[in-house]
């Protein structure tokens, strides 16, 4: 895999050798010098062209633990302020020799474009409303730690769908791994078609809450209720908001998750976050990481993990799996 | 007198086919002889090929003045030359735009020495913005037929009945009537759409125009069209239930007529897939089942004309992402290409579409789309239909090199194309 655009690009195989693979880096965060030199001598750029806190920390982080080299780009302070085109933009940072490109845009496709212009792998961290993949895949991960498998499982993902590349990327990964995704919202919340994807509508949360393995909800944006595709917060908690009295009705082994930051009052409420151990809101951002590392290992990564003894205890290759500090 | 003779073609006109050789005055712009066997002091050779009347693009943006970067009105001409166009009408959203008689003069005294008849379209409100009408009937006097506020529709309704009953009202000198031409987008349903709305946008996270966005002013206008009995042209249509509001309303006897372009005739959202601004155009590239419609609407002769909608946007403008990026694409040079290989029309439709059809909404019809006939202006298209060429934005003639159908190969292609007696494109080239 050179780059990771969309996870649709995925199949249900290389999925989960990448969620596999997020395991084994999972463990190498248990160790007491949590770092592999696996990517050493390689440069990750982390080029944000939107602001970000907990994605662009998450990529530096898993970057590092792979003893990668990291430069951090941001527009504000690039020359995107001065009219260079992002093609321009892209291939200057190129030139100073890099890896792979970790690219977070307001745009989406703006990872598309960047893969065919420059030579480097390229990680798509969030393209406008289209994909955030690793988002998906660090889900998935969570889920598939919670429930055992995806396979057969009921999820739904609840508000902001047509806006969301949270969403988009998470239906292609839920429905790849053998889900069965149930999409909750007012209709202007909703794409304007549902034909691209194997998923099913429901307008009542109420009438399927009590059948979910997990549900997945969405941030209200404000911007939405300026738009005005929903007359309040009010009136979108009353129908789609998961409040206590909701969240009493769903499974006991249900799984909640939020990509955050959570409105709480709004798409879930504080007496849900605080004191229900479905929530895994922390899950889902502690295995970002793992998911990252396995990410830009498999982009640009030396070695397969295929080339360690299977039931070994390295997680990495084995011409990497020295550890240093 | 310096001749020059087109040898060995067939001629195709609006009397349908015929073998013969053309002979041109070039002093005096006009066909001398018609018929077999003729000589002249220059010849081109048009054995194999097709001579028809030159072509009229009902919409093409030549960017000038403004963004000569992107295009100029000699760029522009050039392009419609070696696409077999004689006459265009330039679009008015340049940088001043067209809502003035100096911008109109500018136009007109630039285009005098270009490779074809440049007409530009006078704005139809000031600036373009929707809010005062323009004083039409002054451009009238300088030749000015076709009233747009193209890139824009006009939004509100009273306007755009005052427009029409205005324009329906202007004397002009030759007696050609003046057209209200509408670029058909309800701005408030379109507002944040990059490309059509459906199964392509909903998979890429863009932004969607909505079919009706197009469809809701078409219905207006022809409530609008009936109600002053002012001619309405709708520009590059693009939707199933344009062509069919369009269709209905003919057949009512109401005095419509519309365009549509190669791109739309040839391409749907799904080419958006890849998030390339080549493909991003208003109105947006839309499904199969409109371009099929559009096709139909050729058939039937709901479509009166082909009109490339040529929009250069200079490279650096299209190196952003697909959002960012000025919709718009070149058309004039693969038009006639592409239509025949895409629109399921023959050459002999094709020609009606692009020339004598498009001449007539143009008040162009006494010099253009003419039969191929002593006496008549020498504007004439060459076409070899068996001339396989493959299309580089690099190569064309404009300044900007945004072509949608990159690397495709195509067969048939204009040889030669004669404005005013004037060889402009010999054996594929433009001349100057």
């Amino acid at each position: 895999m050179k780059h990771l655009l969309t996870i649709g690009d995925l199949d249900r195989g290389e999925l989960e050798e990448l969620l596999d693979h997020a395991d084994r880096f999972a463990e190498v965060l248990t160790r007491s010098v949590p770092k592999v030199p696996a990517l050493r001598g390689r440069t990750v750029v982390l080029a944000f062209f939107e602001d970000s806190t907990r994605t662009r920390s998450s990529f530096d982080v898993a970057a590092r633990r792979l003893s990668a080299d990291v430069i951090n780009f941001s527009a504000g302070a690039s020359s995107l302020n001065k009219g260079e085109s992002l093609r321009d933009t892209v291939e200057t940072i190129h030139a100073m020799g890099i890896d792979a490109m970790v690219v977070r845009h307001r745009s989406s496709g703006a990872p598309h474009r960047i893969a065919e212009w420059i030579d480097a792998s390229i990680v798509n961290a969030g393209d406008g409303w289209h994909q955030h993949p690793t988002q998906a895949l660090l889900d998935s991960y969570v889920l598939r730690k919670r429930l055992g498998s995806l396979d057969g499982r009921h999820i739904a993902i609840v508000g902001d769908i047509a806006h969301s590349r949270v969403a988009r990327s998470d239906i292609e990964a839920f429905t790849a791994l053998g889900a069965r995704v149930t999409l909750v919202g007012p209709t202007t919340l909703l794409p304007p078609t549902l034909s691209p994807w194997n998923v099913e509508v429901a307008h009542d949360l109420d009438a399927v809450i009590g059948d979910l393995d997990a549900i997945y909800l969405l941030r209200i944006q404000n911007e939405r209720l300026a738009e005005p595709l929903i007359p309040s917060n009010r009136e979108y908690r009353d129908r789609f908001g998961l409040t206590a009295a909701r969240a009493r009705r769903l499974r006991a082994d249900a799984v909640i998750c939020h990509p955050g930051p959570m409105n709480l009052g709004v798409e879930i409420d504080r007496e849900v976050t605080a004191n229900d151990d479905r929530v895994a809101v922390l899950d889902q951002v502690a295995a970002g990481v793992p998911v990252r590392m396995a990410v830009l290992f498999n982009v640009i990564g030396h070695g397969r993990f295929d080339d360690t003894p299977s039931g070994g205890d390295e997680p990495v290759p084995a011409e990497t799996n020295e550890v240093h500090s | 007198m310096t001749t020059i003779v087109l040898r060995g073609g067939q001629l195709l006109d609006r009397s349908g086919r015929r073998s013969g050789d053309v002979l041109i005055d070039r002093e005096t712009g006009r066909i001398i002889e018609v018929g077999p066997g003729l000589s002249g002091d220059d010849v081109l050779d048009a054995t194999g090929c097709v001579v028809t009347p030159g072509f009229v693009d009902l919409h093409v943006h030549f960017r000038e003045p403004g963004d000569e970067v992107a295009e100029t009105i000699m760029s522009g001409s050039r392009c419609a030359a070696r696409g077999g166009f004689t006459a265009v009408v330039a679009m008015p959203n340049t940088d001043p735009c067209t809502d003035s008689a100096s911008v109109i003069n500018e136009v007109l005294a630039r285009g005098a020495s270009a490779l074809c008849e440049v007409r530009p379209a006078g704005a139809l409100t000031v600036g373009r913005e929707g809010r005062a009408l323009a004083p039409m009937a002054e451009l009238a006097t300088l030749g000015v037929r076709i009233f747009t506020d193209d890139g824009n529709g006009l939004q509100d309704d009273r306007l755009m009945r005052r427009a029409l009953e205005y324009a329906g009202s202007i004397v002009t000198d030759d007696g050609v009537p003046v057209v209200v031409a509408q670029h058909c987008e309800v701005a408030s349903l379109s507002a944040g759409g990059v490309m059509h709305e459906g199964e392509w946008s909903a998979r890429l996270g863009l932004g969607g125009q909505p079919a009706e966005a197009e469809e809701l002013m078409v219905m207006r206008d022809i409530a609008l069209a009936r109600m002053t009995g002012t001619r309405v042209h709708f520009q590059h249509l693009s939707t199933a239930g344009s062509v069919a509001m369009v269709r209905a309303a003919k057949a009512g006897g109401l005095p419509v007529t519309a365009e549509v372009t190669p791109h739309h005739l040839s391409l749907t959202d799904a080419s958006c897939a890849g998030f390339d601004p080549v493909f991003k155009v208003h109105p947006p590239l839309r499904t199969e089942a409109d371009v099929a419609a559009l096709r139909a609407g050729l058939h039937d002769g709901t479509i009166d004309a082909i009109a490339t909608d040529h929009a250069p946007h200079a490279p650096e403008t299209k190196e952003h992402p697909f959002d960012q990026a000025p919709p718009g694409m070149l058309g004039l040079e693969t038009a006639l290409a592409v239509v025949l290989a895409d629109a399921g029309v023959s050459l002999d439709q094709a020609v009606a579409l692009l020339s004598w059809q498009p001449a007539a909404i143009a008040g162009l019809a006494d010099r253009h789309g003419r039969p191929i006939a002593p006496g008549e202006p020498a504007n004439l298209a060459v076409f070899d239909p068996e001339h396989s060429w493959t299309v580089r934005g690099a190569e064309s003639a404009s300044n900007s090199d945004n072509t949608p159908f990159e690397g495709r190969t195509l067969n048939g292609r204009v040889r030669h194309t004669i404005h005013a007696g004037e060889p402009v494109v010999i054996d594929f080239e433009a001349t100057r």
